[in-house]
């Protein structure tokens, strides 16, 4: 194993501990807007994940999109509540046990899953010769009509769907 | 190989002899020299930004009729160093009631937000930190790092101005984003890529090889104005507003993590000079001299270097003096002219600027510039004259508003 | 190198661990960001698919850019009633938003 091998997999455990530390951190956090801080952080560790796989325009969309508008959009609304209110009295509901062994069990079974089948150790298939830019095979991907142009389509409907709902029901009338 | 023409791959070639010398591994002396260059890139930007405040501090006092730091040392150059002592000997004060992590998380991070962004800066034909195939997206998703770093300030400062502040900020920056984006795709589809490298050798060597300003006239403008809304300058310095908030989000930082604040906004305004010049101004070619037989030593990386030092310096200082001559106008304001102006109008210029793209790329050069560049005055004369129309229409229902109780009171 | 059963085994982790925000969380706030996670763990498997079974064909990138609009959907809507309910019942505790029960 090369040195190079051995830093991406230090990059890999690091990144890994990074997003699920932070991801217990925000589902155990009393206070809210910590959760959603830690939530940032776990975001980013799936960020440095996308690089570790070669999907370079996952990452930026990746801090974009999740860090830069949806953690922001966590924040504002957990401001928008007031604090007395949402960080008094216990986190948890009263049946967290059972979704405690809820959250064991899939993971255990996803797990035992994924591992009875043939491809679980298989290693990175290379990159083929010849790819130059491989966003702009993305780019080519999503829009060409025989391969992914509908499902983009559709997305930006959704998109432009949930605006127009969230400032329909976000509206305060007078 | 020489040294005046890529002089950093001659330095680097350098030191990784020297370190093989030493009898290190080529990864691990790889890995050390791209270290060294990091470290060494950072550390002149940041020499960069300390001059920054003398030349912040010597325009503003220009544009106020004042002199200006002149007391230490020749036009005052060492005044930056007296206000960097002066911060380092200020007490550091931390609300009682403050999130300490967050709070002292904030300042770094807003300083990091701005550092990133020198790495896809190309500084000179060889010289860049990295050729990113997403470059202008990098460029996006670093300023939703620094809106993190407003909000945690202003968040973890606990007090209500600092919030305020800090949410009027982050909306700025959340809605100017969306023409700014619009703006920073008109340079990748003419470029045909979203690396920087790719934007700066489309503008000097490419298919027209004309500087985009002359292609995209009202991008580089929607540019300009949104990334003066996302550095959160004047006129679109709601986020200070010390007639309202005191200063916004900063207001309980003292010391050097107010320095960082402070450092890192003026490193911003210099740094989107920069990538105005970049995306619009042709980067660091001398105005497309070099292609010319003969003047060949021009696309030395030296004089490029200066030449973007230039250029960027040239944007701050347009930055500056919109800054100091606009007054700050109010949020409501600033709001439904991002959304009922500036969206509309980068949409509809994408859409311009594509078909057109297409259509007059067979025309010559001439043809090219001259029809797109009159597509954007044509456009932006039409807007004009629709904000016109409807101003004039305000107006008339206002003043009509105001005549019908005034003859009452008349009669 | 990283087998492919490092990403596999982390994803299910982090799904499971969104899986129990969801279920276990009061605050409406925090069961979307359970549920963030979950989308997250979902998107590390179809990257990973991709990268590790046929890196020419973008399927796995693609999926993954739907993935991050409905993320974005979501939380845009879902925040929206959120405020919405708070607004009118003052309260963001999921329990007890029960009109409809009844």
């Amino acid at each position: 194993m090369t040195a190079e091998q051995i830093i991406q997999q230090i990059l890999f455990f690091i990144s890994a501990a990074l997003t699920l530390g932070s991801a217990v951190m925000v589902v155990a956090t009393r206070k809210l807007i910590q959760a959603a801080l830690w939530l940032i952080v776990s975001l980013f560790g799936v960020a440095v994940l996308y690089a570790l796989l070669d999907a370079s325009f996952l990452v930026v969309v990746q801090v974009v999109v999740y860090i830069g508008a949806i953690a922001i959009l966590f924040i504002f609304a957990v401001m928008l509540t007031q604090r007395d209110q949402r960080d008094k009295g216990p986190q948890l509901n009263k049946s967290w046990v059972l979704a405690a062994l809820v959250g064991l069990a899939t993971f255990g079974g996803l797990t035992f899953l994924v591992s009875s089948w043939t491809g679980f150790g298989a290693a990175a298939a290379p990159i083929p010769a010849g790819t130059v830019d491989m966003v702009a095979d993305l780019g080519t991907a999503l829009v060409s009509v025989d391969q992914y142009v509908l499902p983009f389509e559709v997305a930006s409907v959704l998109l432009l769907a949930a605006l127009i709902g969230a400032i329909y029901v976000a509206y305060n009338r007078k | 190989m020489n040294f005046w023409n890529d002089p950093v791959a001659f330095i680097a070639d350098w030191l990784s002899g020297i370190f093989a010398g030493w009898g290190m591994p080529e990864f691990w002396s790889n890995l050390l020299v791209f270290a060294i260059g990091i470290f060494v890139l950072i550390a002149a930007i940041m020499v960069v930004d300390i001059f920054l405040v003398w030349i912040e501090r010597k325009v503003v006092a220009r544009f106020q009729d004042r002199l200006g730091p002149n007391r230490l040392g020749p036009y005052g150059l060492i005044q930056p160093f007296a206000d960097i002592i002066k911060l380092l000997i200020k007490e550091d004060i931390t609300p009682r009631t403050a999130d300490k992590v967050v709070y002292n998380l904030a300042p770094i991070l807003s300083m990091s937000s701005v550092l990133i962004l020198w790495a896809i800066i190309p500084l000179a034909p060889l010289a860049w930190g990295v050729d990113l195939n997403v470059g202008v997206l990098y460029l996006v998703a670093a300023g939703a790092i620094g809106a993190l770093s407003i909000i945690m300030a202003g968040w973890a400062s606990d007090n209500k101005y600092a919030l305020l502040g800090a949410f009027r900020q982050v909306a700025t920056m959340i809605s100017y984003e969306i023409p700014m984006v619009a703006a920073l795709l008109i340079p990748v589809m003419l470029a045909g890529t979203m690396s920087m490298q790719g934007i700066v050798e489309a503008q000097t060597f490419g298919e027209p090889g004309v500087w985009f300003i002359l292609v995209a006239p009202l991008a580089a403008l929607i540019f300009a104005i949104s990334s003066i809304a996302e550095l959160g300058r004047s006129p679109f310095d709601l986020n200070e507003a010390e007639s309202e908030l005191v200063s916004g989000y900063h207001i309980e930082y003292s010391g050097m993590k107010f320095g960082m604040f402070y450092a890192g906004e003026l490193l911003h305004a210099f740094t989107f000079g920069g990538f105005w010049g970049i995306l619009f101004f042709g980067g660091y070619s001398v105005f497309g001299l070099e292609t010319l037989p003969g003047l060949q030593w021009l696309s030395s990386p030296f004089i490029a270097v200066f030449m973007i030092l230039v250029k960027a310096l040239v944007g701050y200082w347009i930055i500056m003096w919109v800054k100091y001559t606009v007054p700050r106008i109010r949020i409501d304001h600033m709001l439904a002219f991002n959304w009922k102006i500036l969206v509309p109008l980068s949409f509809t210029l994408i859409m311009l600027v594509a078909v057109l793209n297409k259509l007059l790329l067979g025309y010559g050069t001439l043809v090219y510039v001259a029809g797109m560049f009159l597509a954007n005055v044509l456009l932006a004369i039409v807007t004009i004259m629709i904000l016109g129309a409807y101003a004039r229409r305000q107006r008339l229902a206002e003043e009509a508003a105001l005549q019908i109780p005034a003859r009452a009171a008349g009669d | 190198m990283i087998p492919l059963s490092w990403y596999l085994i982390l994803s299910a982790a982090l799904f499971s661990i969104g899986l129990f925000g969801v279920l276990a969380r009061r605050n409406a706030i925090a069961i979307l960001m359970g549920i963030e996670l979950m989308l997250n763990a979902v998107n590390i498997n179809l990257v990973s698919f991709w990268r590790y079974g046929s890196p020419a064909e973008m399927s796995g990138q693609v999926f993954a850019i739907i993935v991050f609009a409905v993320a974005a959907a979501e939380v845009a809507v879902g925040l929206a009633l959120v405020i919405s309910v708070y607004r009118r019942r003052k309260t963001v505790v999921a329990n007890e938003i029960d009109m409809m029960k009844w």
